[in-house]
């Protein structure tokens, strides 16, 4: 049982009594009296947000991702305290956290996760070419002849046979000798795992990578050498492989009330988020017209 | 995984096949703890240990450097073909035998090749490590079937002949009798409904695949059977000498493939795989059967309302004991598979029955219950039955667990009367 201080001042007061079960079970009666002056004090809103400790550009322990500063947008309209639960954002992470309940909000989800409750999108972003803008080379499509002759970089997810989009892009046009993964989950140990792919694009060891784009963006900022990021094309690759996804909050199923709380400050506080969203590079798609029609 | 402790040393391998590991198995001194030997189980010949006594039966198993060239370039260095099941020694061949994983984490079409050394089986010399031989299971796995169940080690009549083998109730559904002292598949038999491939080849030795079965992005894809559990996974089997059958806790599901949006990584959206899994024909998700290894048929069959995900043991008075996920220690008949005696432990039972003489003289019979494992996450990780495709699909076989068994960790140990 843990208690917060206050609380644990009011069942210092409170009547505790043993009662010894047959089995030789204990149970532990605890009756509150809370004296009238505890009672009356409201303790103040929590903003119980589930994030990564290490996954910049979207969240660290250091509050240095853009989900960051959208959390602490979100806190400060909500009038509330703003609370981490740090968890590793992989398989088991909205499991762990979000339905178990020791956090209330995800800060950048599919629209289309089923596991959760998610609120309007507040961007849409692309997959994106990364490369080094040199011997002339550019790539604009997944169709573009060079994919076939450069090394190209990928992120692997690898769970059940799924992966990431480009991976599966490029296998379906026999594009696999050139191609190199990178794990998603990278080296934990590391900071900043998922810039490995960006890395990797700098320093020659791939010629291209195909990333989703508001981790390449970031990452591409801070490399030594120039590079170019533009989004792949086209934007679903077959009926169901599409490289441009909405992203939305996400809470608890059945939670609709803070749902619609916070799809009122994602529209109150819009051209806010958008500068947060800009400060970061996150290559956004328009969102006025269908995804399934987006260009 | 369980090490297994074979002369002056520790036999122990890795885990995380969807993570992009590479597999491999070690010994270790028991003296030091020293690493005596450690073999890949992909890459090139020198890191799989393969040198000059390596002689698989089948052809598609000889040649240079197999672990690089049946992958994409570099693709066997995060290959999976993980260790993580049951190691068993014949000390008279002076041979382990280990099951390897299924490859990853590419999904398939970026995989084309056999991907050696994953979902297969290999033989070792116990001292240094070196192959002797390997037999692949599951050839350029599509369906998430890990090698690496255990290994029936037995003297036993094969058309008239008495042959060394090593019995395998596989994940892909077949049961394998192979010559334990060169690889040879002598039958592959199945023991659940399959319709992922439609047999073994026994000249060849190769698993044939059901095409209209393979998953695939962009498609739906239904009535895959058995499921990426498998038609049984870890759970071990026993053997009685006095019956000669085989006692086999398994599964009966089978999954639909279906398309989502889903994120592992925050920000990081892809199109994934809801897997859903559902009782096989029958309508019972598990079974115990008893199975004939020389008639190659099965003797009598148990079925149980949810997977079998407890092992076996049968003991000298002609019984079998096992468990079940509602928290069922059951006593059968192991001849006729009668029900002698039940019992319900305080949760589910995946854990391994044992059987023992105790200091005063008695037999006793101990296992472990408490539900949990992939099968009883939904139990054990409290998941919501409404969320079908939790715990990769299975949650969807499984919502009516939570009903019938609760959390715990509790050991039982009975005395034989």
């Amino acid at each position: 049982m843990f208690l917060h201080s206050h609380e644990r001042h009011i069942v210092e007061k409170a009547t505790l009594r043993c009662v010894r079960m047959a089995g030789g079970l204990f149970l532990l009666l605890v009756i509150a009296v809370a004296s009238g002056s505890e009672a009356q004090s409201l303790p103040q809103r929590q903003l119980r947000v589930c994030a990564d400790p290490n996954n910049l550009p979207f969240s660290n322990e250091r509050l240095e991702g853009f989900e960051n500063k959208l959390a602490e947008l979100i806190a400060h309209e909500l009038n509330a305290t703003l609370t981490y639960t740090w968890w590793a954002q992989r398989r088991g992470f909205i499991r762990n956290t979000l339905k178990a309940t020791t956090c209330d909000l995800l800060m950048g989800v599919p629209k289309r996760l089923d596991a959760v409750l998610t609120t309007s999108p507040y961007y849409r972003s692309t997959y994106v070419f990364v490369y080094r803008p040199e011997n002339g080379l550019t790539v604009r499509s997944l169709d573009d002849p060079i994919l076939r002759t450069v090394k190209i970089g990928v992120q692997l997810i690898g769970n059940d046979g799924a992966n990431s989009p480009p991976a599966h892009a490029l296998a379906r046009r026999h594009i696999i000798e050139n191609v190199v993964g990178y794990s998603v989950y990278g080296d934990y140990a590391q900071p900043n795992p998922t810039a490995r792919i960006i890395e990797a694009v700098a320093t020659g060891a791939v010629d291209v990578a195909v990333v989703w784009g508001p981790i390449a963006s970031y990452f591409a900022r801070s490399q030594p050498v120039p590079l170019v990021v533009v989004p792949v094309t086209p934007s679903r690759d077959t009926p169901t492989l599409p490289f441009v996804f909405d992203i939305a909050l996400g809470v608890r199923r059945g939670e609709e009330a803070f749902r619609a709380e916070l799809d009122a400050i994602l529209q109150r506080r819009r051209p806010d988020i958008n500068r947060i969203l800009d400060e970061y590079g996150v290559p956004r798609v328009e969102m006025s017209e269908p995804r399934s029609a987006v260009q | 995984m369980a090490p297994l402790v074979v002369k002056n040393k520790v036999l122990v391998g890795n885990s995380g096949g969807e993570m992009g590991v590479r597999g491999w198995v070690t010994a270790l001194s028991t003296d030091n703890g020293q690493i005596a030997w450690k073999a890949y189980n992909t890459g090139p010949d020198t890191d799989v240990l393969i040198g000059p006594h390596f002689k698989p039966f089948y052809p598609q198993d000889q040649g240079k450097d197999l672990g690089v060239s049946t992958w994409p370039p570099d693709a066997w260095q995060i290959g999976g073909g993980t260790v993580w099941g049951w190691i068993s020694y014949d000390p008279e061949l002076n041979l382990i035998y280990y099951g390897t994983g299924n490859p990853g984490p590419w999904n398939a079409d970026q995989r084309p090749g056999d991907n050696k050394w994953t979902s297969g089986i290999f033989a070792r010399n116990s001292d240094n490590g070196e192959a002797r031989w390997f037999y692949q299971w599951s050839p350029h796995d599509i369906h998430d079937y890990d090698g690496i169940n255990e290994n029936l080690l037995l003297d036993m009549p094969v058309q008239g002949q008495m042959r060394k083998v090593l019995v395998r109730p596989e994940r892909n559904g077949y049961l394998y009798v192979l010559d334990r002292i060169t690889g040879e598949v002598l039958s592959a038999t199945p023991y659940v409904h399959i319709t992922s491939t439609k047999g073994v080849d026994l000249k060849s030795g190769r698993l044939i695949y059901a095409e209209d079965k393979k998953p695939e992005i962009g498609k739906v894809i239904r009535d895959i059977c058995p499921a990426a559990p498998g038609a049984k996974d870890w759970q071990p089997s026993a053997f009685s000498l006095q019956t000669g059958l085989l006692y086999m806790p398994h599964n009966n599901l089978c999954m639909d493939w279906e398309e989502v949006e889903v994120s592992y990584i925050a920000g990081t959206p892809f199109v994934g795989t809801n897997v859903k899994m559902y009782a096989g024909p029958g309508g019972h998700r598990g079974a115990l059967t008893a199975w004939d290894p020389v008639a190659a048929k099965q003797v009598w069959s148990i079925k149980e309302t949810f997977p079998v995900w407890s092992g076996a043991v049968a003991t000298a008075g002609g019984v079998v004991f096992y468990g079940t996920m509602e928290g069922w220690f059951k006593a059968v008949h192991a001849r006729t598979g009668e029900e002698l005696w039940r019992f319900k432990a305080g949760s589910g039972i995946i854990g391994q029955p044992i059987t023992y003489r105790g200091p005063d003289g008695k037999q006793y019979v101990a296992v472990l219950a408490g539900v949990g494992g992939w099968a009883g996450a939904i139990v054990a990780a409290g998941l919501d039955p409404r969320d079908g495709t939790a715990a990769l699909g299975f949650v969807n076989a499984m919502t009516d667990l939570p009903a019938h068994t609760t959390k715990g960790g509790m050991l039982y140990v009975f005395a034989l009367p």
